[in-house]
């Protein structure tokens, strides 16, 4: 990739770029992590639809990529995640989070097992100067390969077919959270059962120059399956049915929040089945300990809301009108034809079935209907459909 | 023979029966839903009669399926997607196409290339009508008051129609112009509320389909205007008026209500036709299958079009002569066709290329709206239109599920067909060659059609009534007709979903709010029922 600093175009273009910019109807762009990615192509509506009904091609090459390679590499991960990695096997992906000293939540992300001396994480967020401070003391050499890797995910129920008709031998066998290595339409790829559209679903990893094969491969049956380019709009609608939370949107990463009380635990954020506080010393065990057993003050719930009208800024409250929280992330479910959101409530309102109320402030034509919404507090993941899960999956 | 018990049993297992099913469910009764075929869905099915594809072998897209509805029942839980169309257009045959796109300045360009007035008329058509189906929503989940009682209920519910036209608040309700408006949407015929906004034949042919499918009238018919705000009065995501395909064919949402049904531990028995419904001292109390099963139940619930129930399956000593003769009367009459075709390859129209989204929404045949008059004045001389309007997609385009790779479905709704032909019934001979002249209509339209079919199911009202059961094979269970709806329908004073007969009450299409997969009906009726057995639910629709 051209990393040539340049003062009149601030943003990085991916290996997709060539792709991506014809596609980009709408020329709508979207700066993440220093990179040019679509906002949306022409239409969210569609975009979304195909992750949902074919599949969608998402440039995720700005992800972040850490290669961390020694005789450590698994203890370094051990001891920097919250979830027990020590028996990651090759071949093997994990979700993991990552705590600082005080148990707030940094940002989260998927390791990848090459070997036991060859681990990858892939996050949204940098954190080269957090892992390198964790390695001190550990064998092993961290080192920033996000520029090196171009990455696209392929999310919908016909991602396995698409990839089937393209002759990646075997991919209707890769379980969900495992990755292998592929040849795809002549490129060398590697390919994980991963993606964060909660449906089926994979992302695809191979060097730049493969970048144009890979993604033109995709589009290669579009006269029988309409796949489309997906923008940055239609995941995150994909992103929230399926409940997954984003650093900097669902909750500040302790590395960046200014105040620390915007920091966040993983038992606020509804993640407390990623800490094990039985497996060896890990950054944030302590205090997570004690935190275990003290009640919560506030969580990060899914919201199940009365109408039609969206609560993105929404402010929730209890029913005597005292404020509990906010919504962090709202939408119209058109897969669930539901009034989604998540939202952070108080200690007496996180139960699953509890009742909350958002104030809705709906703009309709030129005037504001506020409107007074019952929310019921639900899980958080409300789209996970059986084809996501199957092995082998559906060709 | 085995006897047994339930709080509800509901005949039909169509998509308004599983949804007034669903909601007695949820509600903690124990509900059971008997259908004459081996499959539910009624007219929202999908069914393979042809190795490898997938027909929706009657209704065909949907928009009007209440939201709430969807919600309530989880349907998508149970498998069920909403594909949003990306268009649809009409062919012409000077070899030109007329399209409307998601995209507004597309079809504001798309309109021009006829008539530029149009295309800017085409807005104010756009927010009339809007305007008409806010006006509409909250009726449909109404139960329609009976303007003749004065029963506490009936008065409150004609004080909140009337609040509803009266006030001049600027949501809820009507201003005195908009009564007027109002009142003249649904009494004109569509040709002449056309007229008001547009100059183009093809403009106004396109728009006017919505107001002759399925039903018995022409476009200059008083009374179609209301039939087009019938079919714009649903919604995909908020969009008024948009369509979509259900992701597997119409039967994935009978299908996933079926299992949120099954799931809410309520039963199905498929494969029971019904001879009789039990009753004693004008109260029913249960039923006789066919095969000699008997089902008692608190309450009973048919989910038959008006005519099928009282004229079929109730006997009339039961039944008060009045209420006998109206439902003899009520107009369900059979206007519809439909082919479901498999095909080798894409069409390649003559008009639209291939790529155009326009090509994958609904595709009209039609040149104008004196030629679908013309096609309805054979149906009312009792035959098939020579030129019969033609409305039809390929839902395989967006739908990978319903079709073999680079093959496809094509769904060909057909106005206007008879159920009785006036030279001497159907017979297999003239349910064929209707089928072929239908094909060889939508043939002149296309370079390579004729070559491409490799299976075709012909539908004549006949077989819609036969598989189905609707009387006369009427989509709608009864025609959208002024003076068949709201406490006119099914029949003056029987709008509540209740019957003549204690215990025994209606939840189909032939009810309020009419015919289309909407499911209102069917949650309605659960409603009544519930206030009835003085039960209460919390669900976002009741």
């Amino acid at each position: 990739m051209d990393n040539t600093l340049s003062f009149t175009k601030p943003l990085l273009e991916t290996p997709f770029h060539k792709r991506t910019f014809e596609a980009c109807y709408n020329n709508d762009w979207y700066r993440w992590a220093g990179y040019k990615i679509a906002r949306e192509y022409s239409n969210t509506e569609l975009e979304y639809t195909s992750m949902r009904n074919t599949a969608g091609v998402l440039d995720i090459t700005p992800m972040h990529k850490y290669d961390i390679k020694g005789k450590d590499a698994i203890k370094f991960v051990d001891k920097l995640v919250t979830r027990d990695v020590t028996q990651i096997k090759p071949n093997q992906v994990m979700y993991i989070i990552w705590c600082n000293e005080d148990g707030n939540v940094i940002d989260d992300g998927t390791v990848f097992c090459f070997d036991k001396n060859h681990l990858r994480i892939f996050c949204a967020e940098r954190n080269l100067n957090w892992f390198s401070d964790t390695a001190i003391g550990f064998d092993v050499e961290v080192k920033d390969v996000s520029d090196s890797i171009a990455a696209l995910a392929f999310q919908g129920p016909l991602s396995c077919k698409i990839l089937h008709l393209l002759n990646v031998e075997n991919i209707e066998n890769l379980k969900p959270f495992f990755f292998d290595n592929f040849d795809l339409n002549g490129s060398k790829v590697t390919i994980s059962r991963t993606g964060f559209s909660g449906d089926l679903g994979y992302e695809i990893w191979c060097n730049p120059e493969e970048a144009i094969n890979v993604w033109d491969s995709l589009f290669k049956f579009n006269r029988d399956y309409k796949i489309l380019p997906a923008g940055m709009n239609a995941l995150e609608m994909v992103r929230i049915e399926a409940g997954f939370i984003q650093p900097n949107a669902d909750f500040m990463s302790a590395e960046q929040a200014l105040r620390p009380n915007r920091m966040r635990t993983p038992f606020e954020l509804g993640m407390g089945w990623l800490v094990d506080l039985n497996k060896n010393y890990f950054t944030g065990k302590r205090i997570l300990n004690d935190l275990k057993k003290k009640p919560l003050t506030k969580k990060l719930v899914g919201l199940d809301i009365q109408g039609d009208k969206p609560a993105i800024g929404s402010v929730l409250y209890d029913k005597n009108r005292k404020e509990i929280g906010i919504v962090t992330a709202g939408m119209w479910s058109p897969s669930l034809k539901s009034n989604i959101a998540f939202g952070y409530v108080d200690k007496d309102h996180m139960k699953i079935g509890s009742k909350v109320f958002a104030e809705i402030y709906h703009p309709e034509e030129l005037e504001y209907k506020k409107i007074w919404a019952e929310c019921l507090v639900v899980k958080k993941q409300f789209f996970n459909p059986q084809r996501r899960h199957k092995v082998p999956a559906d060709i | 023979m085995s006897k047994s018990i339930y709080d509800v049993a509901i005949i039909g297992g169509g998509h308004n029966g599983l949804t007034t099913a669903c909601y007695l469910a949820k509600a903690g009764l124990k509900v059971v839903v008997v259908e004459k075929q081996s499959y539910v869905g009624g007219a929202a099915v999908s069914r393979e009669i042809h190795p490898g594809w997938t027909y929706s072998n009657c209704s065909y897209v949907c928009s009007l399926l209440r939201p709430e509805i969807f919600r309530d029942l989880e349907l998508s839980k149970y498998g069920l997607q909403i594909i949003p169309y990306e268009g649809s257009a009409s062919m012409l045959d000077d070899g030109r196409y007329y399209a409307h796109y998601n995209d507004h300045d597309l079809t504001y360009r798309s309109i021009a290339q006829f008539s530029k007035k149009d295309a800017e008329a085409y807005d104010r058509f756009g927010k009339d009508v809007m305007r008409q189906c806010k006006i509409i929503k909250p009726l449909l989940k109404m139960t329609p008051p009976d303007p003749t009682s004065f029963a506490p209920k009936d008065i409150m519910g004609l004080f909140d129609f009337a609040k509803f036209f009266a006030a001049k608040d600027e949501l809820g309700g009507l201003g005195e112009k908009e009564i007027y408006d109002t009142i003249r949407f649904w009494t004109m015929s569509v040709r002449d509320y056309l007229e008001e906004y547009f100059e183009s034949d093809i403009v106004k042919a396109h728009l006017a389909g919505s107001a002759i499918i399925g039903t018995a009238l022409g476009p200059y018919s008083p009374g179609s205007a209301y039939v087009l705000l019938h079919h714009y009065m649903g919604e995909v995501d908020g969009t008024v008026g948009a369509w979509g395909y259900s992701r597997g064919g119409m039967g994935s949402i009978t299908k996933a209500m079926a299992a949120s049904l099954e799931a809410s531990g309520g039963e199905i028995k498929a494969g029971s036709p019904v001879n009789e419904i039990l009753i004693k001292n004008n109260k029913s109390y249960g039923m006789v299958l066919e095969n000699g099963d008997e089902i008692y139940a608190n309450k009973i619930v048919s989910n038959l079009d008006v005519k099928r129930t009282f004229l079929k399956v109730v006997e009339k000593k039961e039944l008060p002569e009045d209420f006998y003769n109206a439902v003899k009367k009520f107009k369900i009459r059979g206007s519809s066709g439909k082919l479901n075709i498999a095909l080798d390859d894409l069409p390649i129209w003559k008009s639209i290329p291939e790529g155009d989204p326009a090509g994958t929404g609904d595709l009209h045949i039609t040149q104008s709206i004196e030629e679908m008059e013309g096609a309805y004045d054979d149906w009312k001389d009792g035959r098939w239109s020579s030129l019969p309007y033609v409305d039809m997609c390929i839902p395989s385009i967006n739908d990978p599920t319903m079709a073999p790779q680079g093959k496809h479905y094509m769904s060909v709704f057909v106005q206007y067909v008879p159920y009785n032909l006036a030279d001497g019934g159907w017979t297999e001979e003239k349910r064929l060659e209707f089928g072929k002249h239908v094909m060889s209509r939508i043939g002149n339209y296309s370079t390579n059609f004729n070559d491409i079919i490799n299976h075709a199911e012909i539908r004549t009202p006949k077989e819609l009534e036969q598989e189905v059961g609707l009387t006369e094979g009427n989509i709608f269970q009864g025609e959208l007709t002024m003076d068949q709806l709201m406490f006119n329908r099914p029949i003056p004073g029987y709008a509540q979903y209740k019957t003549p007969i204690k215990n025994l009450y209606m939840c189909g299409s032939s009810t309020h709010p009419g015919g289309g997969v909407m499911g209102a009906p069917g949650a309605n009726a659960a409603r009544e029922i519930l206030i009835d057995l003085k039960k209460q639910i919390n669900t976002h629709y009741i």
